[in-house]
């Protein structure tokens, strides 16, 4: 094994700078390890020597010339609903099997202009409809803590390719916990940034009003550093916000004088696996050390997110994913013999079953004289546990929220896939993160008895990410959880 | 029993932006298939809208030219169904927050003047075509026209007859010229029309049951497939059957109305809020800014050339049916100075040449100077108005200027044929040997009798016409 591939994006920085290695080096580096490990842990669905190759030429010149940037010569993976051009964009999906974008996600273009390395694209979800990426057309990502699991979902293949060393660092999406999620499944910190903080345009959308781009990583550092790469606002995305972008790693510090960390109540329900708490607890002890407060606080109205959440995203998808029909491009059934048959066969085909179920559920809550009742009702949920977060942040004070990510470690490959109900629970403790568009990150905090990575939520207010990523750099310094290498049977 | 018709009318109106209303490419008429296209209107994954602000500004033009409340707030909404021309599955149009709402305009109808109630307009986007093979089963889709902006105005069910609704449909073509919005051509589809109409007895309040009509293409058209509609619906009413609520189609070919869909198999199109685009959000400034922007609008202009130039309201309406004919007018008169000789040239002389041609006002050759030209060599009684109105014609066939006309052909000498044809008579009367000798065959005696012409007009004659004259004289 090469040791380059258990460094962190900051030591890769370094030795790139002082010429102790070459963006190819590290780029081969990388290569080889995916043609080790990922026929077992498939975290692939392609992967882009050609592409990887130019990149790292491009950096190399960039390097000699003067002028890089902090991703210049750095390897990356991209989950594969951001499109990129030129190389196939799936989505998980049998619609988009060989969909091949000819425009670039505005990420993508900033990460380009970095000089970044693009190693490949990565499994997921299907349309990232999902919480344990068993729902791709293609693949099962398997855990690579252990893989007989689940890397959870729907940014599987994002989280487990960097738990495996089969890149230093990689983009992933969240809607109600895609990032956050196998983050901690997988021992990696993941954050999801707030809503309109990084350009949405050229991720393939799910649901809309809740998606967002973010950053998976070794540690909170590399964390700071990619998330800075793709922030800021981008003309083509009208809900992207026009704020200026901090250099966040300056927020990295030591001790958490002053700062007050709410543990909202609700958040330590029955059913919490005890690991699960005890890490949590443990974490919370962690910031305490580190100088911050500790104040419990409540959010009366979490109860209800998962509903809301299962009617406005499902409604959402409903309409975005109108556009697969078979006309332009994606799958055409050849099984048809008018325009309604071409319809129904096309997207009978193409799509799953958890697809079909949420574009289902959604067409119902649209459908005339049901809107009141679901989607509207479900917006004034989403507006009340909105408050919920801006009284905390607003009038009890508090810096960060502190929970769990989800209610267990990493479940067996199978165990949900029968109860739907069940698998939408795994987003109970982030959905309502994404409700109120706010940031929020996962930051590996402990193991369960089994091993298992855990890690710990934070949750900040909109815009706070240098708070996140400060008492985040605080609990990754006390639980020393990061830069983990498993080893993978 | 007597029935009263039931009108309300929706116009959509393909605005002429230099863009499209969700992406940057251009928005123009007539190109080949599918290269006025990006990733954005043919609805890749991925790709996002973002809102044109001109387009608001002209839907904001036309909802001040149309006396609407603009409230602060305004929210696009998705319209879903499938159709090939539609790319994203759904088009973004607007449904509980239309951008203005609650205006009105007048309409004058057989000399009275109606008020018709506007409910809304909202902004949305266009699809794309469906060019259909005739040779074998299959339709190609063409997505140049996705994507352009569309504003839809819909009335109050305030029309009483298709005359009525024919004048607001022409009303409102008018305004959008004037504001500068859109071609308003109908032929083309830059203006199209659907209609609710139902029938009640005279004297009911509560309304009957609606048809709704589609592919009208031209002003005739609306006229007529609501004169058809209601003979049809009295017709069953009479009968004693129910109108069905229903969507209908004209036949423009066969002059009748045929039935497309029933209510049943209406669109469910799942309307809620576009959450790729942010509210619509309109500052008093921006409001003040476009206000200031408006120009005069066709009502006002009416009412102002009655007063300032003392015209007849016939008159004042014919010339500002455009906005290029009353600058034409105003241009002109300022050229020289009688209103009313001007508007009468316009009405009878220009406006014959420009049908005729169809050829429009600010394009022709004769422009308000030459026209103002013209008139005043009529004025000054160098050339007769007969002969004006010819230099006219010369001059809106050649571009040449009147000047240069009246000397070319030699106006400015006697020409006036009956003034020729008064001398041409008494030389003729006065030398009956010389008649008779030409009549005979001697040709050449011709010049003797337009030597005696010259004479008594003392060289001004047109010596081209007189000869004319005398030939036709002696010869017809």
């Amino acid at each position: 094994m090469n040791e380059l591939i258990t460094f962190p994006i900051s030591k890769l920085q370094s030795l790139l700078s002082d010429r102790e290695v070459s963006p190819s080096e590290i780029a081969s580096a990388y290569l080889e390890r995916i043609e080790a490990v990922d026929p077992t842990v498939q975290a692939y669905i392609t992967v882009t020597p050609g592409v990887a190759e130019e990149d790292a030429k491009a950096a190399l010149n960039r390097l000699k010339d003067g002028g890089t940037a902090p991703l210049t010569g750095i390897p990356l993976g991209i989950k594969d609903l951001i499109c990129t051009k030129g190389t196939r964009t799936t989505c998980a999906s049998r619609m988009l099997e060989n969909f091949v974008p000819p425009y670039n996600a505005t990420v993508m273009d900033m990460l380009n202009s970095q000089g970044a390395v693009m190693l490949g694209k990565l499994n997921m979800d299907e349309f990232a409809m999902g919480s344990s990426t068993e729902n791709s057309a293609f693949m099962k990502t398997r855990n690579p803590w252990d893989t007989k699991r689940i890397p959870g979902g729907s940014s599987g293949g994002s989280a487990a390719a960097v738990a495996a060393g089969e890149c230093p660092a990689s983009l992933g999406s969240d809607t109600g916990g895609s990032i956050r999620q196998p983050a901690s499944h997988c021992g990696v910190v993941g954050m999801k940034p707030t809503y309109g903080r990084v350009s949405r345009f050229g991720l393939v959308a799910f649901a809309s009003s809740l998606d967002q781009i973010g950053p998976l990583t070794r540690d909170v550092t590399d964390c700071a550093i990619l998330l800075e790469a793709i922030s800021g606002h981008d003309p083509r995305d009208s809900t992207s916000a026009d704020m200026p972008v901090p250099c966040y790693r300056d927020a990295l510090k030591e001790g958490l004088k002053g700062m007050v960390v709410g543990v909202p109540s609700e958040y330590f329900v029955k059913g919490l696996d005890p690991d699960v708490e005890n890490v949590v607890q443990k974490g919370i002890e962690y910031l305490e050390k580190q100088g911050a407060s500790i104040r419990e606080v409540s959010l009366p109205h979490t109860e209800y997110a998962v509903a809301a959440y299962y009617i406005i995203a499902p409604a959402e998808a409903s309409s975005n994913l109108s556009r697969y029909d078979g006309v332009k491009y994606g799958h055409r059934s050849s099984n048809y013999a008018n325009l309604m048959e071409m319809y129904q066969s096309t997207r009978s085909e193409g799509f799953g079953d958890e697809v079909k179920r949420r574009i289902m559920i959604g067409t119902y809550c649209l459908s005339a004289g049901y809107y009141d009742a679901y989607y509207k009702k479900a917006s004034q949920v989403r507006t009340l546990i909105m408050q919920d977060f801006k009284k905390v942040f607003q009038e009890t004070g508090c810096h960060v929220l502190a929970t769990p990510v989800a209610p267990t470690p990493a479940f067996g490959i199978g165990d949900k896939t029968g109860d739907p109900l069940q698998m939408y629970l795994s987003d109970i403790f982030t959905i309502p993160v994404n409700l109120a568009g706010l940031p929020a990150l996962s930051v590996p905090c402990g193991f369960s008895k089994d091993n298992l990575p855990i890690g710990l939520q934070l949750v900040a207010d909109h815009f706070q990410e240098e708070t996140l990523l400060q008492a985040a750099y605080n609990v990754e310094l006390m639980a020393g959880c990061c830069n983990k290498l498993p080893e993978i049977k | 029993m007597n029935y009263e018709a039931v009108i309300g009318l929706e116009v959509h109106v393909q605005l002429k932006t230099s863009s499209k209303i969700f992406c940057s490419c251009v928005n123009k008429f007539g190109s080949s298939p599918n290269t006025q296209t990006c990733p954005v209107c043919l609805g890749m994954p991925g790709v996002l809208p973002v809102l044109n602000r001109r387009v608001v500004e002209y839907a904001l033009r036309m909802g001040m030219a149309t006396n609407c409340k603009i409230p602060k707030y305004s929210q696009l909404a998705r319209k879903h169904y499938f159709y090939p021309d539609l790319p994203k599955g759904y088009q973004i149009s607007q449904y509980e927050l239309p951008l203005v709402e609650h205006g009105w305009v007048d309409i004058d109808v057989e000399g009275k003047t109606r008020r018709i109630g506007i409910t809304r307009i909202h902004i949305e986007d266009d699809a794309g075509k469906l060019v259909h093979d005739e040779s074998r089963p299959v339709s190609y889709v063409d997505l140049n026209r996705t994507g352009t902006p569309l504003i839809e105005i819909v009335s109050e069910p305030d029309i009483r007859s298709p005359e009525e609704a024919a004048a607001y449909v022409r009303k409102i073509r008018q305004l959008v010229r004037y504001l500068g919005i859109s071609d308003g051509n109908m032929e083309e589809g830059s203006l199209r029309c659907d209609a609710n109409i139902s029938l009640r007895p005279e004297g009911q309040k509560e309304f009957g049951t609606k048809s709704e009509l589609k592919n009208m293409n031209s002003f005739r058209n609306v006229q007529k497939a609501l004169e058809y509609e209601i003979r049809r619906q009295t017709a069953l009413l009479l009968d004693g059957q129910e109108i069905v609520q229903e969507t209908r189609l004209w036949d423009a070919g066969k002059g009748v109305t045929h039935s497309m869909r029933g209510k049943e198999e209406a669109h469910d199109y799942r309307y809620f809020p576009d959450p790729d685009l942010v509210p619509i959000e309109i500052s008093d400034q921006w409001m003040e800014e476009i206000r200031a922007d408006l120009p005069e609008l066709p009502d006002e202009k009416r009412r102002r050339f009655m007063e300032q130039y003392g015209l007849p309201e016939y008159d004042a309406s014919v010339l500002t049916v455009s906005r290029e004919t009353g600058d034409y007018f105003e241009e002109a008169v300022r050229l020289f100075d009688n209103p009313k000789s001007v508007s009468n040239w316009i009405m009878v002389e220009l406006m014959k040449l420009l049908k005729q041609t169809d050829v429009s006002i600010e394009q022709c050759n004769v422009t308000p100077a030459y026209l103002a030209e013209i008139l005043a060599l009529v004025d000054k009684g160098t050339i007769s108005a007969q002969m004006g109105k010819e230099v006219l014609q010369d001059c809106f066939g050649t571009g040449k200027s009147p000047a240069s006309i009246v000397e070319e052909k030699g106006l400015s000498q006697v020409s006036d044929e009956s003034e020729l044809e008064a001398v041409v008579a008494k030389v003729m009367e006065a030398n009956p040997k010389e008649v008779e000798l030409y009549r005979g065959g001697k040709k050449k005696v011709l010049s003797f009798l337009m030597g005696q012409v010259m004479r008594e007009t003392r060289g001004k004659a047109n010596p081209k016409k007189v000869n004319e004259i005398f030939r036709k004289m002696l010869e017809g």
